[in-house]
């Protein structure tokens, strides 16, 4: 049964359904790889062992009954954080909501149910999504599988070492800056942020609004879309959902193919930050891109150079805002209440108390860039920027069908490099970040390893809006390319823990 | 509370100064579930009973807007004369307060739904006084919040809170007057027309009950003034929640007056906000805004543009019910009354329930009667709103009916209205119940008049003369000795029959 | 761009009720200047004439029918409460506006 932990979802899916194994011995594999190694990595913050066992038992019991299950009936998932669970604690990896138990599901953990996927539990995550390394956790750091001194990226790093540690094939991120696409870069795995509006965001804790988007985090890139397919749709209680069809993920990344396509090589996101290693394996990508029959041409965005700026103001603009809730009053931490203090002094007190740093630097942040005597300058300029990055993609989009880029500049640094040094985080997201302003798609995939480190380089496909089943169509020639230059999943190559 | 505020008397203070004005109104809709969630909005439910994820604010929840709510505004604009942005957004109003529950207000900030627009109201002579509109725009309200251990309930003094936030979420309208200047001494009666033409209006539309007393309509007072012939506007202060259509007059006189004596002591106004008492109909200071409140504001992602299709637009335009102004000129014209006359019933709040009398089967003239009579009486001694007494148009056209009838005399019909009023019954239960019917039979009243022309012989030979008109005291005696109960026209008549005389 | 002074991020952490010791403050005083520095460039555009993105797809007029559907219990509701007394959410004292 230890082997059933490294096949894919679409394996254990099938297996389940034609009988091989239960659901229910899938399930218990899981929790015992989370029991043998996660004291090491620290990708969960909750195991939810019974709701695990339960939901296995029922798909093993619908199967019994010879209902017809779903595509990913009795797959184990690892759920981030920042999605709401009823009667399971969710905490957004802040202090603020420790011990707090929601009285509702998120849509996409309903449709996770719906679908009988297993969820085994809730993924580390940066406090309310703010980070790029997983660090700012109140829970404490996670650990890279490939070397647990170094981190897994953020905000989802415990959604991204929970798959590349085999805990669960397949885990559920959010990506608002690149928290999907740069720790499934720096762990060798794929990670997916839909179309904006594509997968709902209601019960997904929100960070910022107008850029937050749940997606799926998996081993492979047909995994990622079954996941994909089954979170996404149409949903009336998030008034930003899309209302059409869910683009065919699935059926594109079971028909890799690259040939006739136009890929666009993004001029900007190369140059002084960016590891050589790095690049190394992105040029490798492009090489191999060709000889696959792409047309490979060189594009230029010049707006994505205010991205980061632009990011810098409007993320921590709208947390400010959303952020405003945790106030002590109806839910959450609540300190200082002695009954001599005002509400308003166990609020400031509670927050105080409550958010880390990075939490606090954003929020005043927003607040200062949404303040009367600077809203014009700041949060009305990086709306413009916005405008512009947009422009720069239609434009590109004109030209080619996608577009390719590294996921991040770097690989994996060591916990605490950066952890004082807001602006050098900042820069992990350089080329995710455009994407989440623009609203359109992208995927992140691994190309390889790094020479000078021998971790895990990203290569990032980006598609225009309501196009994603393009990032699966490149996503699985490039990775079926790959898997047979290597001989092997890249993931084989991390050490055992 | 004491009133340390010098006042200068209303006629000096205008002599002096030109007060202008500001109403912002926020009305409740009474759509059946909350602006952002289908939350019911039900009055008087149990405690936190109609709240979810959304309208608590948990966090993860999203707001989805109500199609009601934007309809209703947009028709409030509409009979406001107003246009109708073809494109508009939410934004969010960023300030901390514990009975609203995301911290921020989902409300419209510079685009709202509907701007630039009027109402004509019309003041107790007759005059037509237009009030120009700023803007109507789509926001939620607050939950409610409970005070203990303070006094009578007050936040001062109180050691903690307890909030129910059923009301959190419930959609409002506010609605902003351009300042309203040229009202002169007026200005009282101006304000006070303007709320009331207001909430006809809104009733009239069907979107609201826009009851004061229940909160479903509230009122901020903003007032300055200026010397005579300054073209800048002074420093306003800002009353809020004036909550009846008395106190909106009350609180623009009271802060006339307490103005003009600061600016005539050579002081300075304060912008600051001020509450309103209804016991004395005074203003006391309540924050004072040393620096320009800090919103924030920012349009709302997670809600989409409102940009109503001009089609729809047009349909509700078409689709407007009479409005009330035009409506009272062609009830005023049916029930042959005066202007005068009419604004009484308007103030009074009487007009909806006159009609629904008439419509019950009352003759107009009774309707009026009995509403702006004895009823209006009654709820002015209960300080309530006439709307608000225990009787429906129904039973009031009931008791119309069995006056015209000759079952009951203006007497006896008083004594049912107070029964019904005390919770007796409709007016027939009423009636049995107190035994109140007219005294008809003939052979019990036959025996009165016997009895009175007996023991008033000199009347009786007066009317014998020819004096018919001193039948009138006989017929009181017969009154007297029915206590009430004889149908007086019938006594008359049996008087003058018995002692030979045409009517 | 000016950069920021200690006393307005006391300021933003007044407004955003968040308790700061006085090391908190010079501290964090120090990394929004660095963070204002570096993303004040943004208003490079600020002259341009483009029209503002706040919504990154263009919809429009999404509303639901006004229909009620279920509410939370009011143990559900009040299931997270720090603290709560008859059925109602119990907190410290409001200071401010007179109700
Ligand atoms: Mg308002
Ligand atoms: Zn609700």
């Amino acid at each position: 049964m230890t082997d059933v932990i490294h096949r894919t979802a679409a394996e254990i899916a099938a297996q389940v359904a034609d009988g091989t194994v239960t659901a229910t011995e899938v399930t218990e594999a899981h929790l015992a790889r989370i029991e043998a190694v996660d004291e090491k990595v620290h990708a969960f913050l909750h195991v939810d062992r019974e709701g695990a066992l339960e939901q296995a038992r029922a798909v093993d019991a619908r199967r019994a009954a010879g209902e017809k299950l779903g595509p990913l009936a009795g797959v184990p998932l690892a759920l981030k954080d920042i999605f709401t669970t009823e009667g399971v604690p969710t905490t957004c990896g802040s202090k603020i909501l420790e011990g707090w138990i929601p009285p509702y599901d998120a849509t996409v953990t309903r449709r996770l149910k719906e679908a009988g996927v297993v969820i085994l539990g809730k993924t580390n995550m940066d406090e309310f999504a703010m980070g790029s390394s997983t660090e700012t956790s109140a829970y404490g750091p996670t650990g890279n599988p490939w070397d647990l001194t170094r981190i897994p990226g953020g905000s989802g790093g415990g959604s991204a070492a929970a798959i590349a540690s085999y805990q669960a094939p397949l885990a559920i991120g959010t990506d608002t800056g690149g928290s999907i696409r740069q720790p499934a870069a720096v762990t060798g795995t794929v990670g997916v942020k839909p179309t904006y509006g594509g997968v709902s965001r209601y019960g997904m804790i929100a960070f910022s609004s107008s850029l937050d988007q749940g997606g799926p985090c998996a081993r492979t890139v047909l995994d990622a879309a079954l996941l994909h397919e089954a979170i996404a749709g149409h949903d009336p209680l998030d008034s930003t959902s899309i209302d059409a069809p869910v683009p065919a993920v699935v059926e594109a990344a079971r028909n890799g193919s690259v040939a006739g396509l136009r890929v666009g090589v993004v001029k900007e996101f190369r140059g002084e930050g960016y590891q050589a290693g790095v690049m190394a394996r992105f040029d490798e990508s492009v090489e191999l891109l060709r000889e696959l029959g792409a047309e490979v041409v060189e594009v230029s965005c010049p707006s994505f150079d205010k991205a980061l700026a632009a990011y810098y103001l409007i993320a921590p603009s709208e947390c400010s805002s959303n952020l405003a809730r945790f106030d002590a009053m109806r839910y959450g931490l609540r300190v200082g209440d002695t009954g001599g203090r005002s509400a308003e002094e166990v609020t400031t007190l509670t927050r105080g108390a409550g958010f880390g740093d990075e939490v606090k630097r954003r929020i005043m942040l927003g607040t200062y860039a949404l303040s009367s005597g600077y809203y014009d300058a700041y949060y009305g300029s990086a709306q413009k920027v916005r405008t512009l990055i947009s422009r720069d993609f239609e434009r590109a989009f004109g030209d080619v069908d996608v577009l390719i880029s590294p996921t991040t500049p770097t690989t994996a640094f060591a916990i605490g490099e950066r952890v004082d040094d807001p602006m050098a985080m900042y820069l992990a997201d350089l080329c995710t970040i455009p994407t989440n302003l623009a609203g359109n798609a992208a995927m992140s995939l691994p190309c390889g390893l790094a020479d000078e480190d021998g971790l895990p380089v990203g290569l990032q496909i980006i598609a225009p809006a309501m196009a994603d089943e393009r990032l699966y169509r490149v996503g699985a020639a490039v990775e079926a390319a790959f898997r047979a230059r290597w001989g092997h999943p890249l993931l084989e190559e991390a050490p055992a823990l | 509370m004491t009133v340390t505020d010098d006042l200068v008397s209303y006629e000096d203070a205008l002599a002096s100064y030109d007060p202008v004005m500001g109403l912002e109104v926020h009305v409740e809709l009474g759509t059946a579930t909350k602006m952002f969630c289908g939350c019911a909005t039900t009055l008087g439910a149990e405690p936190n009973s109609q709240t979810c994820p959304t309208c608590l604010g948990l966090p993860g929840a999203l707001p989805v807007v109500n199609a009601v709510g934007v309809e209703s505004a947009i028709r409030i604009g509409l009979a406001l004369n107003c246009e109708i942005a073809p494109w508009c957004r939410f934004a969010r109003k960023n300030y901390f307060y514990p009975d609203m529950p995301k911290n921020f207000q989902t409300s419209q900030y510079d685009e709202p739904i509907a701007f630039n627009g009027y109402l004509d109201v019309q003041l107790e002579d007759g005059t037509v006084f237009r009030v120009e509109i700023e803007r109507a725009h789509m926001e939620e309200d607050t939950g409610k919040s409970t005070h203990i251990g303070g006094a009578a309930g007050r936040i001062h003094g109180a050691s903690h809170s307890l909030l129910d936030y059923n009301r959190a979420g419930i959609p409002l309208i506010e609605i902003v007057t351009k300042p309203i200047t040229g009202a002169g001494e007026r200005a009282p009666e101006v304000a006070k027309a303007y709320v009331a033409e207001l909430r006809e209006l809104i009733k009239a539309l069907g979107v609201s009950e826009a009851r004061m007393e229940m909160g479903q309509m509230r009122c901020d007072v903003n007032v300055s003034l200026r010397p005579h012939g300054r073209e800048a506007f002074g420093t306003r202060s800002e009353t809020k929640n004036v909550n009846s259509l008395r106190s909106v007059e009350r609180a623009v006189r009271f802060e006339i007056q307490r103005h003009a004596a600061v600016l005539d002591g050579g002081g300075t106004i304060v912008q600051e906000t001020r509450h309103f008492h209804e016991d004395n109909g005074s203003t006391t200071s309540g924050r004072v805004k040393e620096e320009a409140e800090d919103y924030r504001y920012f349009p709302e992602p997670d809600l989409v543009p409102v940009a109503p299709p001009r089609e729809w637009v047009e349909q509700l335009r078409a689709e407007l019910p009479e409005l009330p102004r035009a409506r009272r000129n062609r009830l005023r014209e049916e029930w042959g009354i005066s202007e005068h006359e009419m604004q009484s019933a308007l103030n009074a709040g009487a007009i909806e329930l006159i009609t629904a009398t008439i419509a019950a089967g009352a003759d107009q003239a009774a309707a009026r009667k009995w509403w702006m009579g004895e009823l209006a009486r009654r709820a002015n001694e209960a300080g309530t709103e006439l709307a608000a007494l225990p009787v429906t148009p129904g039973q009031v056209a009931r008791i119309a009916a069995l006056v015209a009838e000759g079952s009951l005399n203006d007497k006896l019909a008083r004594q049912v209205i107070e029964g019904v009023l005390a919770g007796e019954g409709g007016p027939d239960e009423v009636v049995e119940a107190r035994g109140l019917k007219i005294v008809k039979d003939e052979g019990a009243l036959g025996a009165a008049v016997d009895e009175a022309i007996a023991a008033n012989p000199g009347v009786a030979d007066k009317i014998r003369g020819g004096k018919v008109a001193a039948a009138g005291a006989l017929v009181g005696a017969v009154m007297k000795a029915t206590r009430g109960q004889a149908d007086a026209a019938r006594a008359r008549e049996l008087i003058l029959e018995r002692l030979g005389v045409q009517g | 761009m000016p950069g920021i002074t200690r006393e307005e991020v006391a300021h933003l952490a007044r407004l955003a009720r968040l308790e700061l010791t006085d090391e908190e403050l010079d501290h964090f005083a120090g990394q929004l200047d660095d963070i204002i520095g570096a993303v004040a460039r943004v208003s490079d555009v600020a002259d341009q004439d483009v029209p503002p993105t706040s919504h990154p797809l263009p919809l429009t007029n999404v509303m639901r029918p006004d229909e009620v559907r279920p509410s939370l219990t009011p143990q559900q509701a009040l299931s997270g409460a720090p603290a709560a007394a008859q059925q109602r959410f119990k907190v410290p004292q409001i200071l401010g506006e007179e109700a």
